[in-house]
């Protein structure tokens, strides 16, 4: 392996891992902010045990994802410094902003959150959870826009004389349209993944015999997160239909990879699954579904779907043979099709049966019981776990389907890579990355795992502070 | 004013607040071995700094986000080449990050003394890497016509970079140490206060040598060191303050100390941002100007976008950290600790 593929091995590990942490990051403050206001505003005691015991779950999570995002402010110029030079102007100042204006916000709130039981004022303390989550609302916005930029490059022109793309209108970049589709997507796909956790660890705990008084509570957590998993399923799959319109325009080959549709077809189908192959080229068998690739496209259950081979010429006629730039390259323009065409099912797959799911336990549970089967239990676990992989292999698939551009249009990524630093500092980190990742992962499943089968504590009423907390000299009301 | 010279300012003024700030989360970390006599006296200096210590951090993304933005250039040439020491800092941070988070998570003397020794090591790493990092970008690091960086690691530990390391090192120990004489009470506040006064007095010989030396190396102009002798003055007024019990100006004394240099190690670079020690032609430059040098900067319009950014939401920030730390403004002593530690902890 040269640099290159070290260094996007390790992109693909070290973000693919950062995003494991973040939709529930964003999700459960959403949650557990309603759980708190709820409770500050019924003063029914199961709104407090369910935010508490969500709450320490989400802290758990959240220390290991802000930890693994300090490694994405740096990465791009450690692996990518002729990327960072490229798009620096434009591709720099979401970022700044995002830890400006998300950053600071999500961690100095969530601060007084996890702290301020004994210092600050009930509908007080509810407010810092609501900031933390505008905080994480602020920085998925500032991110996917600088995100949607590489897919979808706008607001911007390049300056031959520095070799550099260069900022001409902020807001275009900031409202693109690929931009206005993916943060809903993203967003949507938070909650149905937040959701899923509620109700799977609900479900997981209804179900345990020395649980049983506790059924009340476990039932209201698993009706809402399914109520919360649901919604959020169906914003995912509106605004992914809108976003695969917006690809087919804006991607067009991105669109045939998610298919593997080598050749134009009008209407096309789409296939469920396919034995091809190794090369991903040939099909040996396959599932169909007609005309519905034309509709996920275009909106039309006849329209037409450019194929792989006919885009490929389309590409090179267009890029191959700009004279003005120096980071283009004329080169084969289409991504490794089995990995855009599994992930893209994944993707599809695990988000369906996480929504199904979640409609199936509303179904179930409407009669103000839930099944007490151990296997209701081992259900409910595996939903969460499915709606982050889902988002996991969204990410794959839309960062792949981009290939071999790092920004489409205008730059490769091989041009994109730090053409200085040596394979073994690649290797070194990749590796590093890789080993503490791992045990970390191992770490935080153990404390998860601890602190569900505890499940959530007797009701104690917290004081009602003046802000600043009372003069007492008491004990903290949290302590590390 | 040159938009290029206010964005080369803010980001001075990220690095001083984050080094302010995280420099006494660093000390508190480093002084975890040497100050605490026992479990309870442990867990009161890392809750000193338990609601606070992430927001602290969140200065020094955030000035990795603004050179980004602003000077792609030096974003680029600095991480790319700077790649292993900023990598082992990477590593210390999300080590300490997760000790504070995890370490109160299980009853187990094993588990937590573990997560000791993460919080340690994370500590001490990147309160010497910073300083290492800094002493070089100012006296320069090889850099190619290419602005590529042509050293290694071993290019960085040179004497020079490695006594800069001890002095951020030996300050962020003392204002560490500072800051818990005054957010503790009891017994440890007093010993804080007493081992803060022999750190200072270490640091202060520390960084005179460091100056000394950077005055023989250098012909240096007359603000850097104006900063620095300010700096020096802050010092030994903290540990006069220290020693007659006044804790709160002492924490004050070495906080204007550790801004103080910084700001005189910004000054000193002006207007390069990363010297070539090559040749001074290839040295990267904060200004659009091509008479001055290559330029690392941003497109005016960028820049503009930016400060507009930064004047509207800099003071909202500045507001709600300040009223977090006026909200846990409570001393802390062991009495405060809760107890069973581990499995009981709310929230």
């Amino acid at each position: 392996m040269d640099v290159l593929d070290i260094a996007r091995w390790q992109f693909g590990i070290v973000t693919v891992y950062h995003f494991l942490f973040v939709p529930l990051t964003i999700g459960l403050t959403a949650l557990i902010a309603i759980l708190e206001t709820m409770w500050v505003r019924t003063n029914k005691p199961e709104y407090l045990r369910l935010t508490k015991f969500f709450g320490r779950l989400f802290l758990i999570n959240f220390a290991i994802g802000v930890a693994t995002g300090i490694v994405q402010e740096f990465q791009f110029g450690m692996n990518w410094s002729d990327y960072s030079r490229f798009v620096g102007d434009i591709f720099g100042a979401p970022l700044a902003v995002e830890g400006l204006l998300a950053f600071f916000l999500e961690s100095t709130f969530l601060g007084l959150w996890i702290f301020g039981w004994d210092k600050l004022p009930r509908a007080l303390h509810a407010t810092t959870i609501w900031l933390v989550h505008l905080g994480t609302l602020a920085s998925s916005w500032f991110i996917l826009a600088a995100n949607s930029w590489m897919q979808h490059p706008v607001g911007y022109t390049y300056n031959p004389d520095s070799g550099r793309a260069e900022l001409t209108d902020f807001w275009a970049v900031m409202f693109n349209k690929v931009q206005l589709v993916t943060f809903p997507h993203v967003v949507m796909a938070a909650y149905m993944t937040a959701g899923a956790f509620v109700l799977g660890i609900g479900a997981y705990l209804y179900v345990r015999k020395d649980k049983e008084h506790d059924r009340p509570l476990y039932l209201k957590a698993i009706r809402f997160g399914a109520a919360v998993s649901l919604i959020g399923g169906l914003g995912v799959a509106i605004t992914g239909d809108v976003q695969g319109k917006i690809m087919t325009e804006v991607q067009p080959m991105k669109m045939a990879a998610a298919e593997a549709l080598y050749d134009t077809e009008q209407p096309a189908s789409f296939s469920i699954f396919t034995i091809g192959t190794p090369d991903g080229q040939t099909e040996k068998f396959a599932i169909k579904v007609p005309r519905l690739l034309s509709f996920l496209a275009t909106g039309d259950w006849n329209g037409k779907v450019e194929g792989i081979n006919q885009l490929r010429e389309k590409y090179i006629e267009k890029y191959g043979q700009d004279p003005g730039a120096t980071y283009y390259s004329a080169g084969d323009y289409v991504p490794v099709i089995p990995v855009t065409y599994w992930s893209f099912r994944f993707m599809i797959g695990l988000g369906v049966l996480v929504a199904a799911g979640a409609a199936l336990i509303l179904w179930l549970t409407r009669r103000g019981r839930a099944p007490t089967s151990p296997w209701f239990g081992r259900f409910g676990i595996l939903m969460p776990i499915a709606a982050v992989f889902a988002s996991s292999w969204g990410w794959l698939f839309t960062e792949m389907g981009r290939q071999p551009w790092v920004v489409f249009g205008l730059m490769t990524t091989e041009h994109g890579v730090s053409p200085r630093v040596p394979a073994y500092e690649v290797w070194t980190s990749v590796t590093v990355f890789t080993l503490l990742y791992g045990v970390l992962a191992v770490v935080e499943v153990g404390l998860l795992a601890k602190y569900v089968k505890r499940g959530a504590d007797p009701f104690e009423e917290p004081p009602d502070v003046p802000l600043g907390g009372s003069d007492d000299d008491a004990p903290l009301s949290f302590a590390y | 004013m040159e938009l290029t010279t206010v964005w080369f300012a803010l980001i001075a003024i990220l690095w001083i607040g984050y080094f302010v700030l995280e420099g006494f989360d660093f000390g508190v970390g480093m002084l975890l071995p040497i100050l605490p006599k026992d479990e309870k006296e442990r867990r009161v200096l890392y809750n000193t700094i338990g609601p606070t210590w992430d927001g602290n951090e969140v200065w020094v993304l955030v000035a990795g986000g603004a050179t980004f933005a602003a000077f792609p250039e030096w974003y680029a040439t600095l991480f790319s080449g700077f790649y292993l020491a900023l990598l082992l800092i990477l590593v210390a941070l999300i080590v300490r990050n997760l000790a504070f988070d995890y370490r109160g998570k299980r009853d187990d003397p094993t588990w937590r003394s573990r997560w000791d020794m993460a919080a340690i090591f994370g500590s001490y790493v990147p309160a010497l890497l910073w300083g290492v990092a800094f002493a070089n970008i100012v006296a320069g690091v090889p850099i190619d016509e290419h602005k590529e960086f042509t050293g290694n690691l071993f290019t960085l530990l040179n004497p020079y970079g490695l006594l800069g390391g001890l002095v951020t090192l030996s300050l962020f120990l003392t204002h560490g140490a500072m800051f818990l004489a005054l957010k503790t009470d009891g017994d440890i506040r007093h010993r804080a206060r007493s081992l803060a006064v022999r750190l200072g007095l270490v640091a202060a010989v520390i960084a005179v040598v460091f100056i000394v030396w950077t005055l023989a190396k250098y012909d240096w102009e007359i603000m850097p060191l104006l900063f620095f002798a300010v700096a020096a003055v802050a010092l030994l007024a903290a540990i006069g303050m220290a020693a007659r019990g006044s804790e709160g100006w002492a924490f004050i004394g070495t906080a204007v100390t550790i801004a103080c240099a910084v700001a005189g190690l910004f000054w000193a670079l002006f207007p390069a941002v990363m010297p070539s020690s090559t040749d001074p032609a290839f040295s990267l430059m904060a200004s659009h100007d091509p008479a001055v040098g290559v330029s690392a900067a941003a497109t005016q319009y960028t820049l503009k976008v930016m400060t507009w950014v930064a004047v509207v939401f800099t003071p909202i920030v500045l507001i709600y950290q300040a009223w977090t730390y006026w909200i846990f403004r409570k001393r802390i002593s062991t009495h405060h600790i809760p107890d069973p530690v581990g499995d009981t902890v709310q929230a």
